[in-house]
């Protein structure tokens, strides 16, 4: 089954460029017309978001495995780089993920909009971030991806550094610099592949027929390739985070006003797993084989190291920000087994993670608005005071601890398993080893976030807030929130309607890793 | 007697003069009297079309550049001594280009600042001549003349503010340094016209090639190279440009920091890929040390700047060492340097010329220059501040940008070749003072989004029409440049080898 026409040749282009389109509108609407910036912002993400719904409905899933709508024009020709799109089945679930979360953000901020406010600003920094974010995921071009990748990092700057808590210039500047460092070494990684490899192209399966080509004919140094590996693990590994990269993240995401930190969580931590597996996985397959031991070792420091970090936070903003590092550390785990088992595991483990931490960011967010504190220890009896509200934190903390039946398990659970049995004739003693510790993971998730729950939700309201009245979910956050909600149940009920569109695409790439082990 | 004399000699013969190849610079000659004209005949009280005078005059004057453009042959006078190709028609534009966004920016301020117009308008015509001269300049006298020309002017208008003594210092200092380096310069020029008898830059390469008299063709190779050293304020020939930048009237520091540093870079990039594409084995190791000293040291006082002028001051000091880092490996790869030095400069101008503008616009508020004084500008000032935003990042890199192509194609430049472990390392130079540099430009950045306003005051800045005018255009070109293949292609196409 071919793909529409039109929207092969315009679909994804429209799609990520329609948000940029509106923040333009925006900024020539005067500032003053609150109204006008909140449905411009909302209409484009939704046309945005329809083109990816028209693309996701002509999506031939039958063929997931490869890129499908591909463009490919001449963009930056005397650095041989192209205007070149596409999507396969492990950049649609992403795409999908960001053109949810956009819309549900907007639509949050009509009624919760942080100090100083100006909705204009902050409406346009969410549409760039936006097209910046669709435009990393359908870039098939490593510049053009660095561009869409870069484009994210001033939105995010200003919107921590604007309209962040306290220490928010603190964290902005190191969010900002940590991000940069890591994407000025994956670009000299990217120039280095280039001239390596000297393919004259910068498309990202050009270099990948180009690399194993050279592989096949010994041409191209192991160790080269190695710190060419490198170079991109530092830069999506700041991304991602992975320990020991992860010190800026607590930082922002409790500075990040809560639309912020919905966006960091939900979406942009997933461009760092996203590039392991399409660029460093995907074009340096025998580097990633000597790097996966130790990305496996990042993986399950990280998953104790912030589950450790979450039962010592006393600030619920921050403990989910830990439990972020500790989530995406099974996403990592599942990414260094380099099998289809595993790579599957992190597609749903990023997805999952979008929804659900995406969806305790608002939740917290919301209680924050309400009780102008976030102090563990000054809430409690949330239950009775919102019990909407209390009832909802208790359904995203037990989908964030791997309950099965929710969307969590299935992320973490399959990267245990792939853990027993690595790819690529990876040393399985080792990986076992990771795969005890990851458990143990599971179990100090369950602690941490029981524990929350309980000393925010349970008992009996702290004396401060006995008789201050606390409003119940409101409409807009219904709105907001309901679609994570129900996503997190069906993907948990029915986790094959996400594994269906992965797997052909992981199993392309797991078939390369099970070719290089024999 | 006489008669005798002259009979002996060559008899004089009138050199070809292709009128067509002189047309820009004729034109900007006929702009430059009739702003001294318009300025003569008019009454005090209209002076207010002199810098329309030179504005119009300064586009007119790409409209020969555009028939040259469009009938595409190179041409050569004098014996080769002035080119026209495409490498001096890419440049011209940019000077000119620059020139009236310089002119633009001073509508106002000199206007309202009492200053005498008509001179002033003069003297920026007069240098913005030397530098389209530059561009065409291919044999030691006429880039003498040149730098001489667009040097002159530009010392005067540096002391323009005369009642405040730190503008007396500037124009003293940049004319002490400048005369200074010009000395040297002419110094380094006589040892090489001694060497190969000839002042044609590609007869003078020709005979350095092949020459083994070490120490003096050493030592011309870099008195000429110092001397440019200090145009375009490399460490550590970069004393006066702090002080300089600051004391002079903004509009003439954002016209000395974009085009008298392009026209000093054009200069070095004639000297370097013609005058001595053979000896890289004495201009390779010179511009190696130089970039690399003058990207850290502009970078790391940039830090600790608080006054916006002297920041970009230096920043534009480590941007010069980015822009000169590809002459580091100009002998294995001449065409790449000469096409990325081009596109970055470029980038640099639209970008540069554009903070230099906003930095006018806020100051015609604030009366002040420090960067405190910025505080809350968002707040009162979102165009303005959106449009610093612009320029600051594009400073620092960050795509989409336009700064980021430049820097990627300098990366490029560097390691294409074979990958020399020199070029290497010169990139990873580039590459660890790019996150440097982020830090100070976003700390302006800070300023104007996150600190609250300083006095309170938060009535709105009132922007003349002018300055928009140039705001607008560098803005749009800042981001056009990040995201097309314009600036690449204006580089590619400026090449003379």
């Amino acid at each position: 089954m071919d793909n529409n026409q039109f929207l092969t040749d315009w679909g994804l282009s429209l799609m990520v460029f329609l948000p940029l389109a509106g923040a333009l509108v925006m900024m020539l609407i005067p500032k003053a017309d609150e109204g006008a910036h909140k449905l411009v912002a909302l209409v484009t993400s939704l046309a945005s978001a329809a083109f990816g719904l028209a693309i996701l409905l002509d999506f031939d899933y039958d063929r997931a495995g490869e890129l499908q709508f591909v463009v490919d024009r001449s963009w930056i020709e005397v650095i041989s780089s192209r205007y070149q799109l596409g999507v396969d089945g492990l950049a649609l679930p992403l795409v999908a993920l960001t053109l949810l979360i956009t819309p549900l953000v907007i639509i949050y901020s009509f009624q919760h909009l942080p100090e100083p406010r100006n909705p204009k600003a902050f409406l346009i920094l969410i549409l760039v971030l936006h097209t910046g974010m669709l435009g990393s995921f359908v870039a098939q071009d490593l510049i053009l991806f660095f561009v869409f990748f870069e484009v994210v990092l001033l939105p995010m700057y200003f919107m921590i550094g604007v309209w962040g808590g306290e220490e928010r210039q603190y964290a902005s500047i190191k969010f900002f610099v940590y991000t940069f460092f890591g994407s000025a070494l994956m670009l000299v990684s990217f120039v280095a592949l280039f001239f390596l490899t000297g393919a004259e192209t910068f498309s990202m399966t050009g270099l990948a027929e180009e690399v194993a080509s050279r592989n096949a004919a010994g041409t191209l140094a192991l160790s080269t390739q190695v710190l060419v590996f490198g170079g991109m693990f530092i830069g999506f590994g700041i991304k991602v985070p992975m320990f020991p990269f992860h010190t800026w993240l607590p930082d922002a995401h409790t500075q990040a006003p809560t639309q912020g930190s919905v966006i960091l969580a939900a979406v942009l931590l997933k461009l760092g797993t996203y590039g392991f597996i399409r660029i460093a996985l995907g074009i340096l397959p025998e580097a990633a084989v000597e790097w996966a031991p130790w990305i496996g070792l990042l993986a399950v420091i990280g998953i104790i190291y912030g589950a450790l970090g979450c039962l010592a936070q006393t600030d619920m903003k921050r403990l989910i920000a830990f439990s972020s590092v500790a989530h995406m550390g099974f996403v990592m785990l599942g990414i260094s087994t380099l099998t289809d088992f595993g790579l599957n595991a992190a597609v749903f483990g990023s997805v999952a993670h979008g929804l659900i931490t995406g969806m305790l960011f608002f939740v917290a967010g919301s209680v924050k608005e309400r009780y102008h504190t976030l102090e563990i220890r000054r809430l409690g009896g949330l239950l009775l005071k919102a019990p909407r509200l209390g009832w909802i934190l208790g359904f995203v903390s037990m989908a964030s601890l791997g309950l099965p039946g929710l969307a969590g398990f299935w992320g973490e659970v399959p990267a245990i398993l792939a853990a027993y049995n690595p790819g690529a004739g990876l040393p399985e003693e080792v990986f076992r080893v990771y795969m005890v510790v990851a458990a143990v993971g599971t179990v100090l998730a369950a602690g941490y976030l029981l524990w929350l729950y309980q000393r925010t939700s349970f008992g009996t309201p702290t004396e401060e807030f006995a008789d201050v009245e606390i409003p119940d979910v409101s409409s807009y956050e219904w709105v907001a929130w309901l679609p994570l909600l129900v996503l997190i149940l069906v993907l948990g009920a029915y986790p094959h309607l996400l594994f269906q569109v992965s797997d052909p695409a992981m199993t392309a790439l797991g078939d390369v890793f099970a070719a290089l082990g024999k | 007697m006489l008669a005798t004399l002259l009979q002996q000699g060559t008899p004089f013969v009138r050199p070809e003069v292709d009128w067509h190849a002189f047309a820009p610079e004729l034109v900007l000659v006929g702009a430059i009297v009739a702003v001294l004209l318009v300025d003569l005949f008019t009454p005090e009280s209209s002076r207010g079309v002199v810098p329309q005078v030179a504005g119009i005059g300064l586009l007119a004057s790409l409209v020969p550049v555009l028939t040259l453009a469009v009938d595409g042959t190179d041409r050569a006078m004098f014996g080769g001594a002035y080119a026209v190709d495409n490498f001096a028609l890419v440049l011209k534009v940019l000077f000119v280009l620059a020139a009236y966004v310089v002119v633009l920016l001073s509508t106002n301020y000199i206007a309202e600042g009492d200053y005498h117009e008509g001179e002033y308008y003069f003297l920026v015509l007069s240098s913005t001549l030397g530098m389209t001269l530059m561009a065409s300049a291919r044999d030691l006298i006429s880039i003498f003349i040149a730098l001489e020309l667009l040097s002159i002017p530009a010392y005067m208008l540096a002391g323009w503010r005369k009642r405040d003594p730190r503008s007396n210092e500037a124009g003293v200092k940049y004319f002490l340094m400048g005369v200074f380096a010009s000395g040297i310069m002419l110094y380094g020029m006589s040892l090489l016209y001694g060497l190969s008898g000839s002042t044609l830059l590609a007869e003078v390469g020709a005979t350095l090639a092949a020459s083994d008299a070490e120490p003096i063709l050493v030592l011309g190779v870099l008195f000429v190279l110092i001397g440019f050293a200090f145009k375009v304020s490399a460490v550590p020939f970069h004393t006066w440009a702090p002080d300089t930048y600051e004391g002079a009237p903004t509009p003439i520091t954002a016209f000395l920091a974009v085009s008298s540093k392009a026209a000093g870079f054009v200069a070095l990039l004639q000297l370097a890929l013609i005058a001595f594409p053979g000896r890289d084995d004495v201009v390779e190791p010179f511009f190696w040390v130089l970039a690399a000293l003058t990207m850290t040291v502009g970078n790391l006082i940039a830090l600790r700047q608080t006054n916006i002028v002297r920041m970009l001051a230096y920043s534009g000091i480590a941007q010069a060492g980015y822009i000169m880092a590809p002459l580091a490996v100009m002998g294995s790869n001449p065409g790449g340097a000469l096409r990325s030095i081009v596109t970055y400069l470029l980038i640099y101008a639209a970008t540069n010329l554009g903070a230099f503008a906003v930095v006018i616009a806020v100051a015609r508020k604030t009366r002040s220059a420090e960067i405190s004084s910025w505080g809350g500008l968002f707040e009162y000032a979102p165009v303005l501040t959106v449009a610093m935003t612009v320029f600051l990042f594009s400073l620092a890199g960050i795509p989409p940008l336009g700064g980021w192509l430049g820097k990627f194609v300098i990366f490029r430049a560097l390691v294409q070749p074979d990958l020399t472990a020199a070029g290497v390392a010169l990139a990873v130079v580039v590459g660890v003072n790019s996150v440097i540099a982020l830090y100070y430009y976003a700390n302006v950045a800070r300023e104007m989004w996150m600190k609250p306003v300083p006095d309170g005051d938060r009535t709105a800045v009132r922007v003349p029409f002018s300055i928009s005018a140039a705001l607008a255009m560098t803005v749009v070109v800042t981001l056009i440049f990040g995201v097309s293949n314009l600036a690449t292609r204006f580089g590619d196409l400026a090449s003379f080898l």
